[in-house]
């Protein structure tokens, strides 16, 4: 959508250096707000202890219900805002209408399901902590993290001869 | 207040402001909360190799890269900052058990005993570091998310096929840690 407006005012607009300025100014203020947000949701990441792997095995062993309150709040959290957005119709800050995509099921959500749960008891970490855990200095973690990105490039070498 | 700020938060804190990070991102952008996407970006933009699953416009979903970047940073500062100097506290059962698998730093929030540089050509740490985070990356993409894109956003967007794929995470987190993960401690 973006991207196309762009390309149509770069082909209208004469003053192309102007027309770069203006979306690398926009490129960077719309990258930087993900940042921050980014930010925001690392130090609460660490705080709650969710990137924690002891944690992480008191849930597998049912032994806390920090992280059932956790994921359980705030998937609640998550339905009354996604409902108010709907209801109220609520647009971006950019003024843009917000869509969600619906999940399309496949048997990848059975079998990577299982997979993934088998690696998040053993690394006590799901992707987004990974990132957290190196930031709290626990650099070995750029190993997982390394060794996530090949699982997710093997995955995509093997795709096609996968069931889903 | 700060001194509040440094001790573990509790669920009912974090849970609900994690929540809200569905309705930011989306107030922000329209942008659907989900991070292991980010591992596949970064393979489209440093290995793509000849694999179509690679070939998309990963440019455009740059603000995923930012948002991970800012976890980093978001868990350096939360460490520089808001440290909780004291060991993490967990449940005694869970004590009792690891300390018989030789387990018994609790100082940081990964298991040094486990996880660090020294036991990373180790057998349990081969495993714990380098097959676990196989496992993660690989999972993931198969199922088409992880804990944020499934378990949070797609459950608030009710998604039937998010609420199978969180089942499953936590039937394989089950027999992970229950079944399997205490034949590997003993090793």
């Amino acid at each position: 959508m973006q991207q196309t407006r762009n390309n149509n005012r770069d082909t209208k607009l004469p003053e192309a250096v102007y027309t770069n300025e203006n979306r690398l100014t926009y490129g960077w203020r719309h990258n930087t707000k993900y940042l921050v947000a980014g930010v925001l949701f690392g130090v609460l990441l660490v705080k709650s202890e969710v990137i924690s792997w002891f944690r992480i095995q008191e849930m597998f062993r049912l032994q806390s219900f920090h992280m059932y309150g956790i994921i359980g709040s705030a998937v609640i959290v998550g339905i009354i805002s996604v409902w108010l957005i709907k209801k109220f119709r609520i647009k971006t800050i950019d003024g843009e209408p917000i869509t969600i995509a619906p999940k399309k099921f496949t048997k990848g959500h059975i079998y990577g399901g299982l997979i993934f749960g088998f690696g998040w008891a053993i690394t006590g970490a799901c992707p987004g902590p990974l990132f957290a855990q190196i930031g709290t200095g626990a650099t070995v973690i750029a190993v997982t993290l390394l060794s996530a990105v090949a699982g997710t490039w093997v995955y995509g070498y093997f795709k096609h001869r996968l069931p889903h | 207040m700060l001194e509040l700020l440094k001790q573990p938060w509790p669920w009912y804190i974090a849970g609900p402001i994690i929540g809200l990070t569905v309705p930011a991102l989306l107030i922000l952008g329209n942008k659907p909360f989900g991070i292991s996407s980010s591992l596949r970006h970064i393979c489209a933009s440093c290995v793509p190799a000849k694999i179509p699953f690679f070939h998309y416009n990963w440019k455009s979903e740059t603000w995923n890269l930012f948002f991970v970047f800012g976890i980093f940073l978001g868990g350096t500062l939360a460490t520089a900052f808001l440290a909780n100097l004291s060991p993490t506290e967990v449940n005694p059962a869970l004590a009792n058990e690891l300390a018989t698998y030789g387990v018994t730093n609790y100082n940081n929030l990964i298991p040094e005993d486990l996880m660090s540089w020294q036991s990373l050509f180790t057998v349990k740490g081969f495993f714990f570091m380098v097959v676990g985070g196989f496992l993660v990356g690989f999972g993931t993409r198969y199922a088409d998310g992880c804990t944020s894109g499934h378990a949070i956003m797609g459950l608030s967007h009710l998604q039937w096929p998010s609420l199978i794929a969180t089942v499953c995470f936590m039937i394989g987190g089950f027999i992970m840690a229950n079944l399997i993960l205490p034949h590997i401690l003993s090793l």
